[in-house]
């Protein structure tokens, strides 16, 4: 079979591939910020349960969290009455989204404690409330610092999406294990899709790069 | 005989056994013009971080505009520690100027200024803008308005430190050695604008600076702090030809032949 016939299926299965990474990267991005700045709150019922949360999605397995929100759920789920089967998009998309947000917290939580002392300081002068100092003050001036860490996420979770292609999902990994499942031609499908995945990479990295351009726009020339 | 404006009453602050205030008591009236002078680690700038909420006291009182800042009153009379509400209103009655601008990096100039009366005293973007520009124009840096921090010297982030805080309308200026962390050719435009401050506004002032011939010039007072405690107060012509007190003769002898 000529490479251009599975250009076609692979291409779809690209496509479910940007979704993901699209819908999980945004999703752990929020989750990121939630869980890194409940981290710094002082309250400590909010601090303890960003903590958890942080500690148990970094310390276990991706895959294994990917299974447990697709078979072992529901199952519970069963036990106590509730329906809780997930689509396969939703419980990729969850299990992506949580590692990534996990990791992501670490990042949200390093930068704001970063910003000087004398920034906080200056905010307490003139009498700015501890949520507009972190809103107004603190958080701009951390992001910046936040991106070159979160665009390694960002790619790091666009490869781990080829894990949903084990809950069925027809991403590009899944599209690539088909054909070659049916056409037995391994090299030039799997060379095809290593290259698809960094064609991805490169627009990620391209579109991180600009969306860091503008978040530290006012840092232009500085340094 | 007026009620001081600023009262420390035998304050106390310590960093666990080291003392930095001893049992401190000093005052400042309405309107007066205070400057502080001492050798490093005589707790100067202390008094200034008290006062703008940024250290907390270790014992004793301190009262700025009749209250007690640190405590407030509780049913009995007697008092407890300051609450953050109780904080947030003292503060109002302050402004600060930190040795280090410390401006926010990421706000040009303008909203450096404008931002704390329109998010913390709920003025009108358009009424904060006008005032902006007139305290702008007070330190020399109108054309400056729309450039960021660092496209400044530091004799200009400095000044618009200074504007930064009086948008906010304290009554009491603390000017924490803002000229220390200048180059020696911008020390003079920030003092001017000091200078212009002092003369032509009622406003409180308590300075903290190296700059002997400055406080001479604008202080109606000058005190030397040493050890944690004031040594010596007096008008700046007698203190600075006159002084009592050996430390104080000693010190100022460093520092002017120092310059």
């Amino acid at each position: 079979m000529d490479w251009t016939q599975y250009l076609n299926p692979l291409m779809q299965g690209a496509l479910v591939t940007i979704e993901l990474t699209i819908y999980s990267t945004i999703l752990g991005a929020i989750l990121s910020f939630a869980a890194g700045i409940g981290k710094t709150a002082r309250n400590p019922v909010i601090k303890v349960i960003a903590a958890t949360y942080i500690e148990i999605f970094r310390g276990t397995s991706l895959l294994v969290q990917l299974f447990w929100l697709y078979f072992a759920l529901p199952v519970a789920g069963q036990a106590m009455g509730i329906d809780l089967r997930l689509p396969p998009v939703v419980a990729g998309v969850l299990a992506l989204s949580l590692n990534i947000g996990a990791y992501g917290a670490e990042v949200v939580r390093g930068a704001i404690q970063a910003v000087s002392k004398d920034q906080y300081e200056a905010a307490k002068a003139l009498n700015f409330t501890p949520r507009k100092t972190l809103w107004r003050i603190a958080l701009p001036q951390a992001i910046p610092e936040m991106m070159p860490a979160f665009g390694n996420l960002a790619i790091q979770n666009l490869k781990d999406t080829a894990l949903v292609s084990l809950i069925s999902l027809s991403d590009l990994a899944f599209r690539a294990e088909q054909l070659r499942n049916f056409t037995q031609d391994s090299t030039t499908i799997y060379t095809m899709a290593l290259f698809m995945y960094f064609g991805l990479a490169l627009v990620l990295t391209a579109m991180m790069k600009l969306l860091e351009r503008y978040v530290s726009r006012w840092r232009v020339g500085a340094r | 005989m007026t009620e001081p404006i600023i009262k420390f009453d035998k304050v106390v602050k310590a960093f666990g056994s080291f003392v930095v205030l001893n049992k401190l008591d000093f005052e400042v009236k309405p309107g007066e013009k205070v400057t502080i002078i001492g050798p490093s680690g005589s707790g100067k700038s202390t008094v200034l971080r008290i006062l703008m909420t940024l250290e907390p006291i270790t014992d004793g009182v301190v009262y700025v505009d009749g209250q007690p800042l640190w405590h407030e009153k509780s049913g009995d009379g007697s008092l407890k520690p300051a609450g953050e509400p109780h904080l947030r209103k003292m503060r109002e009655k302050m402004g600060m100027v930190f040795q280090q601008f410390n401006l926010f990096p990421h706000m040009t100039v303008r909203r450096n200024i404008t931002e704390a009366p329109i998010q913390v005293l709920g003025i009108a973007k358009s009424e904060a803008r006008d005032r902006a520009n007139e305290l702008l124009e007070m330190v020399g840096l109108t054309e400056h308005a729309d450039k960021y921090p660092h496209q400044l010297s530091g004799g200009q982030q400095q000044r618009v430190g200074i504007a930064r805080a009086l948008a906010m309308r304290p009554k009491i200026m603390l000017f924490d050695e803002p000229t220390s962390a200048l180059d020696p050719e911008l020390v003079g435009e920030v003092l001017n604008v000091i200078r212009k401050l002092a003369e032509e506004h009622d406003l409180t002032m308590l300075l903290v600076t190296h700059e002997m011939n400055f406080a001479r010039q604008i202080s109606d007072r000058v005190c030397f702090f040493d050890q944690g405690r004031m040594l010596e107060e007096a008008p700046p012509e007698e203190l600075f030809t006159n002084p009592k007190e050996q430390r104080t003769r000693e010190f100022l002898k460093a520092v002017l032949e120092g310059n």
